[in-house]
């Protein structure tokens, strides 16, 4: 794959991240007569929580649920739009003046729009526990890529650990499609049900309490499940070989091959802070999320976030705030084409549905400090670098302040990753070593680019139009 | 009110250095930083620790320096990442070389001899991977690298165990003289001392106005950027004059990709943006030079905020309107080698009025004949 | 470390890692297939330490997929569809650099 030689020298709108808002966004702008481009760096489109809806060797069977197959109206809607589509690209660069840095095909450009949507979704949350480095531990986010990409599943003994609905909902694709799971250590502070329950009512209104029980017991008829779980550790010589855990004064060991972890997901946030966007700590999600008005315009003037990259809200609502960005771009860019797309109120509305139980779900899987913050002085923080926690609070005890003073001590955060694997551990950890808050610490200071390009690629931008304007505006 | 012997503006190196310098005199200085020591050019430049190619106004300063930077662990107990693997000039062809056989010539005349004209083989002999087509350059065997944040880091903590007060994370509001005392109102405090040294980097043509004493600083941003491990194939740093480039690969196999291209800054915010046309310059240079590196990747990019003064080199010295007042800024994107050997300067000149180091060619005045425009405001 | 979970109608795709054929199928990311073959263990070492890993997230942000492709380094290969004939080299980390 490389760039097609269609490709414009700048659009209207040029949409980041294919996924529910992505695709949402794209389309909507698109059928507003606005030229559009999506870039997504995975071959197919749907995200991850559509991955492979077009593609995926499963579709047609009922191993992935009805939920799944909502994505291909997305697509379909998104094909008939209009809008250009650049698969497997990566988009490596964001700037305030809203030209993105593309690489495709050991390729790169620099193309500029008048309105740039980031769609980039989530990412798990990290899950530093003793061990979680080991060949054989992997996030259960990565076990259903594999299964919805390729159809695979987990050969050998797999246990599945942390909390949160993804646990459930792959648990029970796993056994659907004929897997084993030894064990499931669930991880939901006990304390969790009851700041939760004050928010019951509004989940019990959501499509998602009936779904999310029957998942959890259609898992539990088969799979014996550790509750309360307050330590695990992976051990192994190269690879995994056991699982000890701990759940108050209980304690036990497992042998297994794969174990899959996950304790919910945060805003994906390295290109909008790259960006420059302003971002602020979520007491609630544990998480920063970027500073946005009730349509997804971020900090920067014609920069707009949409989906759980804007703070987590699941698929549907991801799909209507892609919506509400798209109707924003419109009002702005082409009033007179607003007529022909969905009204705001309908949209508004949509959005309010399906953010219904979802304080419920933030309070009841709200992840523990234990694993969060890593307790034991082994645990590597920052798997790039292989940065101990035990290594990070000798370096806050030698006058360490912040995540970015911390670099001049370890190489947090410096590695390929460039913070996505430890950004949240680490200003979690220093906050809580220095008795501050997450919004005093900070996070890592993000630059282009968020992924690495090739010199290559870099020497092979073109001298064209945007560029000579790029510099002779610097 | 808080008083000292001298309040030092500005948290960088050369601000951490003279703090450091003041204290091992024993004098009691106070350092008001708006963010954190190290926070911009110092610590988030190239680590050069270079001799080579120095303005002749600065080659005393300089070695000066050197000799500071060869035994660094005892003046600040951390290695600093220092390394003295030399420093090379490249030229690219014949053209180039000529005027690089005519410096060492000068060099020689005046006394100095850190400079050292190589041929083709020497060069190749020093940076092996470099094209064949450049017929020789020029080396500073002395010079070297050193980790920026950590080095700055190390100068701040050194000077606090000296005595030196560390004040971060408040901006300077008002400056007044008055009985032959500064006043400096930062934050919701008043500091009190004879002596005030403007070392605030980018910042410090702003305070130098501010005090009736402005200059032509220019407010830059050049760029920088890592590539991931690659086996190891060169030990000097290297750099370019002709096309620009500045070129260095530290021990755990990354290599810094620099040369001076200007990013764009936003002082008031602290905020810089990358311009990847000008990156991409940067990286056509290595592919043409380096072979070797053409499958590299960057892993990442930066910017610091410097100021750039209109001939290259810094406002340093006693001020010429005021007592008591003097001036450490505008190293126009070289000052971090300076740092160790300019603190000591400084240190020495407040302390005893006097220093054998000439820093006539840096006078704060000595633009007063030229357009004076309002370049800061970038 | 993994295996299909049903009769799969995909084409199959012929790569090598490290030398040694692979039958991937269409759709597998590098990774996938390699986390399939069986054949290749660990996926790779770090360059820091030497420490074996293998792909955490497989969804483009760990960075723990890392492999030479078709000469080229450092590629995630949790994004990069196989084709027919890719030559995938495992990157052995820290001994790779040192030698």
């Amino acid at each position: 794959m490389s760039f097609p030689e269609s490709l414009h020298a700048a659009y209207d709108v040029i949409v980041i991240g294919a996924g529910p808002a992505g695709l949402a966004a794209a389309a909507t702008t698109a059928e507003a007569g606005l030229r559009t481009l999506l870039v997504d760096e995975n071959s197919a489109p749907g995200g991850q929580i559509y991955r492979a809806i077009t593609t995926s060797p499963l579709k047609n069977s009922s191993i992935l649920g009805k939920d799944y197959e909502a994505g291909n109206d997305l697509v379909h809607t998104f094909e008939k739009s209009g809008a250009d589509r650049l698969a497997g690209c990566t988009v490596w660069s964001l700037d305030r003046e809203r030209v993105v840095g593309l690489s495709c095909g050991g390729e790169a450009r620099l193309i500029k729009a008048e309105r740039v949507i980031i769609a980039t979704g989530a990412m798990e949350r990290p899950f530093p526990i003793p061990g979680w480095t080991l060949p054989g531990v992997m996030t259960i986010g990565a076990g259903q890529t594999l299964l919805k990409s390729s159809g695979l599943i987990p050969s050998g003994r797999l246990a599945l650990a942390g909390q949160g609905p993804l646990l459930w909902l792959y648990a029970a694709q796993i056994l659907r499609a004929g897997g084993h799971i030894a064990a499931i250590f669930d991880t939901t502070p006990l304390a969790n049900y009851i700041s939760a329950a004050p928010h019951l009512p509004g989940f019990v209104f959501s499509p998602y309490w009936i779904k999310g029980l029957g998942l959890i017991r259609e898992v539990k008829r088969v799979v014996k499940i550790v509750t309360g779980v307050t330590r695990l550790e992976a051990q192994g010589k190269n690879k995994l070989q056991t699982l000890v855990w701990e759940a108050g004064s209980r304690t036990g060991s497992i042998d297994l091959d794969v174990l899959m972890l996950h304790q919910g997901v945060v805003p994906h946030v390295n290109l909008a802070m790259a960006a420059g966007i302003k971002h602020e700590w979520d007491d609630i999600q544990l998480c920063f999320r970027p500073v946005l008005d009730e349509s997804g315009n971020s900090s920067i003037k014609g920069i707009m976030i949409a989906g759980d990259g804007a703070g987590i809200g699941g698929a549907e609502s991801a799909a209507e705030r892609g919506r509400l960005a798209a109707i924003d771009t419109v009002a702005n860019l082409r009033p007179d084409a607003l007529a022909q797309i969905p009204s705001r109120d309908n949209v508004r509305n949509r959005l309010a549905q399906t953010m219904r139980g979802r304080a419920f779900l933030d309070h009841l899987y709200r992840p523990s400090k234990v694993f969060r913050i890593p307790q034991d002085a082994s645990t590597i923080v920052c798997r790039c670098e292989e940065i101990t926690a035990g290594e990070i609070r000798a370096s806050i005890a030698i006058g360490a302040t912040g995540p970015n003073q911390l670099k001049a001590y370890r190489r947090t955060g410096m590695g390929p990753c460039q913070g996505r694997l430890c950004g949240l551990t680490v200003t979690e950890l220093m906050a809580d070593e220095r008795g501050k808050s997450p919004e005093e610490i900070g996070y890592y200071r993000l630059r282009s680019p968020v992924k690495p390009i090739s010199l290559a690629e870099l020497a092979s931008i073109p001298q064209d139009e945007t560029a000579i304007k790029a510099v002779v505006r610097g | 009110m808080q008083t000292a012997d001298v309040i030092i503006v500005g948290g960088g190196i050369h601000g951490c250095s003279t703090a450091l310098h003041l204290a091992l005199r024993g004098l009691k200085p106070i350092l008001i930083e708006k963010d954190y020591a190290g926070r911009h050019a110092s610590g988030v430049n190239a680590g050069g620790v270079r001799q080579l190619m120095r303005h002749i106004a600065e080659i005393p300063l300089s070695i000066r320096s050197m000799d500071i930077w060869e035994k660094i662990q005892d003046l600040v107990e951390d290695d600093c990442g220092f390394d003295s693997h030399g420093q090379v000039l490249v030229a690219e062809d014949e053209s180039e070389l000529a005027p690089m056989r005519d410096r060492v010539a000068e060099l020689n005349l005046r006394g100095f001899n850190h400079e050292e004209l190589i041929d083709a083989k020497e060069l190749r002999r020093l940076v092996p991977a470099v094209a064949e087509s450049c017929p020789g350059g020029v080396v500073s065997r002395r010079d070297g690298a050193a980790n920026p944040a950590q080095t700055t880091t190390a100068f701040r903590r050194m000077a606090e165990r000296r005595g030196a007060r560390i004040i971060e994370g408040v901006r300077v509001d008002t400056v007044k003289r008055d009985g032959g005392h500064w006043y400096v109102t930062a934050g919701s405090e008043v500091y009190s001392a004879p002596v005030l040294v403007n070392a605030a980097g980018a910042w410090g043509g702003k305070l130098a106005a501010m005090l009736g004493e402005p200059v032509p600083l220019e407010v830059v941003a050049p760029m920088l950027m890592i590539t991931s491990r690659v086996p190891t194939f060169i030990k000097p740093v290297v750099i370019l004059r002709g096309r620009k480039l500045s070129f260095k690969q530290f021990e755990n196999g990354t290599v810094m990709i620099g040369g001076g291209y200007l990013g764009r800054a936003y002082p008031d915010t602290n905020e810089t943006d990358l311009d990847w046309t000008q990156l991409k310059n940067n990286a056509r240079t290595v592919w043409d030079l380096f072979p070797i590196m053409r499958e590299a990747t960057i892993v990442r990019a930066w910017a610091g905020i410097e100021a750039k003064m209109p001939d290259d080199i810094p406002v340093l010295g006693p001020s010429r309107k005021h007592d008591g007042l003097f001036h450490q800024f505008g190293f126009s994107l070289h000052g971090f080698q300076l740092g160790p050997g300019t603190g000591d300067t400084m240190a020495e000149l407040i302390a005893t009025g006097k220093t054998n180091i000439s820093l006539e060619a840096f006078r704060p005045d000595r633009f007063e004949t030229a357009d004076i425009g309002d370049k800061h405001e970038h | 470390m993994f295996k299909r979970a049903t009769n799969h109608q995909e084409p199959a795709v012929q790569i090598t890692v490290d030398g040694l054929p692979v039958t991937a199928r269409r759709g597998d990311t590098v990774s996938a297939a390699i986390l399939t073959a069986g054949c290749v263990e660990p996926y790779r070492y770090t360059a820091v330490n030497g420490t074996p890993r293998a792909p955490y997230c497989m969804m483009g942000v760990c960075f723990d997929c890392l492999v030479t492709i078709d000469g080229i380094g450092n590629r995630q290969g949790c994004l990069i569809p196989v084709s027919d004939g890719m030559v995938i080299t495992r990157q052995n980390g820290k001994r790779e650099i040192e030698s």
